[in-house]
């Protein structure tokens, strides 16, 4: 049995929600004969997976859902193997090209060469081009996306290709100018609450009004979350009334803990502390961004409204370092000293403040 | 099995020759010959002189994305060469292609060992100067590394008199300098207003579109001289408003949330809860929130940037030149923003959090003119 957020996606342009205007974009472009790359961007839980699946489906129709999903082999240039999984369809291939790690570029260059390189078999398909989607595009090496440059130009009349991120930033000039930008915001809150009733109805359940403002509070714009806590939800008590408590995932309660130990006490012990609590967030697989960020904000809900702008500005400092350095504990270590440090100074000075 | 048969295993390739009306416009309208390119007139005199005296040098070409290189070394060899000889005369590696040092030593010496034969009139009845050479083109040059790029300037020498090298880059300074000094240099030059203009101009004309003179300006300013951008941008818009039913006019707010710009009212928004005066009135409630602190509002603006998708380094280039011109910012102010725009773009680009970051940017700001 499939989750409700798998369950009931959308699978065509029709049945999308929210940013009918965007979707509308996409309709007309899928009938124009002339599609462009595209670079989808927005939150996560946005819905912008969700709008390329949709898309593909108005360009090829339904084959397009006909899954193949393989673990292919690629070698590194030191010929180090490199296992990636491509889902594919007759008309497209998906991959994240992250998975590659810094050997992106070869995964890259390997599969749009052969896609580039070949022609659609299918005589009745639809379309003349093949689409190649790359998720996290964000992440893809400047390697990689040079590779991309080029070839997005090149191979124009038999292939299209598909990114998908979180943001732009970190995408080179000569790739973004190479797409049509398609920016997917995160739904308002009454887009969430539409899309909450269309499960709750689907499933036959009823959504008491309070249950679904709690869950689209909870949720950040987030609209896979949301789906997932509705469904949380409804196991933990059947008819949705009462109390509800929505479960923060465990890591989070562990960060605000974290949190918590550095406001109460700041010495070395307690330095010795909160490192132990990282690695064991970290040996979980929480991106340490994540960990930082969490912390920071928690932080700022308990400290002097003085101190805010110092912790967030010294969590901004130490999580590029982190991404540029390699031991990431040593500067989530380094910005817990120096936030330690900030909050005694802080009361320092207002001791001696209040002698004058 | 994989569905991806070899090209020319199941029918003849024809069939996929590019329909011109489906071509992306920066194909379609890559200039022809050296003369169609715009703006660029010291590069184009220059290599118009080769064109008679069939003596080339080799030469590189860098500058800015969109400002002909590439469209250039084409041009040229295409006038050169002819339709007939341009495949066997011309060899175009870029950064897509494996470039190690073996790969390119080896395609290299298999194309130069071929001695180029003259045949001078084309199928096409015109005649070519078809120069007893080959021309080599190492587009984007400077993503090779030093080490092949040392091991090319062995091969530049070895091949010296049936080859000629091309490179084309964005930084020349990436360019290891035994190399470059090889080479004939030419700067291009982000394209200025009029040449872009005119040459977006060409084009809806020779599409048979309608646009005003506002949705020029927007393509010329949102692209900042980079032509690949505005003619993609066009395009787009085009499309779009081709494909709604009835056609809609193209707007100079289509070609903004296509180049992914930031909407005035979102960013003007966001300056006044930093504290920037900005033309429409601050509204009375940030006034009123900022009486308790700048932090939580300056947070929740953020956080409602991020959730819409914005891009931290749009709004960062948006911001600073909304700063940069601002009339009653004073220098002081100006320059203390700059230091923090700096810093911002450097994390970004070293991918940095952009939330982190979009934040870090409101709170330094805000101090910085308060
Ligand atoms: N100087 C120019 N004159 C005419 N068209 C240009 C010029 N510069 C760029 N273009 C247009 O932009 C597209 C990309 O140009 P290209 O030569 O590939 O740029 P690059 O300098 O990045 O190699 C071309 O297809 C052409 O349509
Ligand atoms: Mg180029």
């Amino acid at each position: 049995m499939s989750l409700w957020v798998d369950q009931y996606r959308p699978r065509s342009l029709d049945e999308l929600h929210y940013h009918k205007e965007l979707t509308e974009r996409l309709r007309s472009l899928a009938a124009s004969g002339d599609f462009p790359h595209m670079l989808f961007y927005g939150p996560s839980g946005a819905g912008k997976k969700t709008r390329i699946g949709c898309t593909l489906k108005q360009l090829f129709g339904p084959g397009v859902e006909k899954l193949k999903i393989d673990q292919r082999v690629f070698l590194s240039p030191s010929k180090r193997k490199l296992e990636i999984n491509v889902v594919q369809s007759n008309y497209h291939i998906e991959i994240t090209p992250s998975e590659a790690g810094n050997y992106d570029r070869v995964v890259i260059q390997e599969i749009l060469k052969e896609i580039a390189q070949t022609q659609q078999v299918d005589l009745s398909a639809k379309q003349r081009f093949k689409v190649v989607v790359l998720n996290e595009a964000d992440s893809l090496t400047r390697d990689a996306q040079a590779a991309l440059r080029r070839t997005m130009e090149k191979y124009m009349s038999n292939m299209r290709i598909i990114l998908c991120a979180n943001s732009t930033s970190r995408l080179i000039a000569p790739i973004k100018s190479r797409c049509l930008l398609m920016r997917v915001a995160a739904p308002n809150e009454t887009e969430m609450h539409e899309v909450l009733k269309y499960v709750a109805k689907s499933v036959r359940i009823d959504l008491p009004p309070e249950a679904a403002h709690k869950i689209v509070e909870d949720s950040n714009g987030n609209m896979r979350k949301a789906i997932l806590v509705l469904e949380a939800l409804k196991m933990q008590s059947p008819d949705l009334t009462g109390p509800l408590s929505i479960a923060k995932p465990d890591w989070e309660t562990y960060c605000h803990k974290v949190a918590d130990l550095i406001v109460q006490e700041q010495s070395p012990a307690r330095v010795m502390e909160v490192r132990a609590k990282f690695y064991e967030l970290l040996s979980h697989c929480i991106p340490p961004t994540v960990i930082l960020k969490t912390v920071a904000e928690r932080i700022t809900e308990r400290v002097d409204e003085s101190l805010k702008a110092e912790v967030m500005h010294w969590a901004a400092f130490y999580e590029v370092r982190m991404r540029m350095g390699n031991k990431k504990i040593f500067h989530l270590e380094a910005w817990v000293v120096k936030v330690m440090s900030l909050y005694k100074q802080f009361f320092y000075e207002m001791d001696i403040s209040s002698f004058d | 099995m994989s569905f991806f048969k070899p090209q020319g295993a199941a029918k003849p390739t024809q069939k996929l020759t590019a329909d011109p009306a489906l071509q992306p416009w920066v194909e379609k309208y890559r200039p022809k010959t050296i003369d169609d390119v715009a703006a660029q007139e010291y590069t184009v005199a220059v290599l118009q002189k080769t064109l008679t005296s069939t003596n080339l040098p080799h030469m590189l070409f860098y500058g800015p994305p969109g400002t002909g290189k590439t469209s250039t070394i084409l041009a040229l060899a295409r006038q050169l060469f002819g339709p007939d000889n341009f495949r066997n005369r011309v060899l175009e590696l870029n950064a897509s292609d494996e470039r190690g040092i073996a790969i390119v030593r080896e395609k290299v010496k298999n194309f130069a060992r071929q001695t180029p034969r003259a045949q001078v009139v084309g199928s096409d009845g015109k005649t070519y100067p078809c120069p007893p050479y080959k021309i080599i083109i190492l587009d984007e040059a400077d993503s090779m590394t030093q080490d092949a790029q040392g091991a090319l300037r062995r091969i530049m020498e070895t091949y010296a008199r049936i080859t000629r090298f091309c490179l084309v880059c964005n930084y020349v300074t990436r360019i290891i300098e035994p190399l470059a000094s090889r080479c004939s240099k030419f700067r291009f030059t982000p394209l200025d207003t009029t040449s872009s203009a005119a040459r977006l101009e060409y084009i809806t004309r020779a599409e048979g579109i309608n646009v005003d003179q506002a949705v020029i300006d927007a393509l010329i300013k949102t692209s900042s001289g980079d032509l690949r951008r505005a003619i993609t941008y066009l395009q787009s818009a085009s499309r779009l408003s081709a494909s709604s039913n009835p056609p809609l006019p193209i707007t100079s707010r289509d070609i903004q949330e296509i180049a992914g710009v930031v909407p005035d009212d979102v960013l003007n928004s966001f300056a006044s809860v930093l504290g920037i005066a900005v033309d429409d009135a601050m509204d009375v409630d940030d006034i009123a929130k900022r009486a308790n602190g700048s932090f939580d509002p300056i947070r929740k603006k953020v956080k409602e940037i991020i959730r819409e998708g914005y891009s931290a380094s749009q709004i960062l280039s948006q911001l600073h030149d909304l700063v940069v011109s601002h009339p009653t910012l004073n220098a002081r102010q100006k320059s203390r923003c700059a230091l923090v725009f700096a810093e911002a773009d450097k994390a970004l680009c070293d991918g940095a959090d952009e939330e982190l970051w979009t934040l870090e940017v409101g709170l330094r700001v805000n101090k910085a003119i308060s």
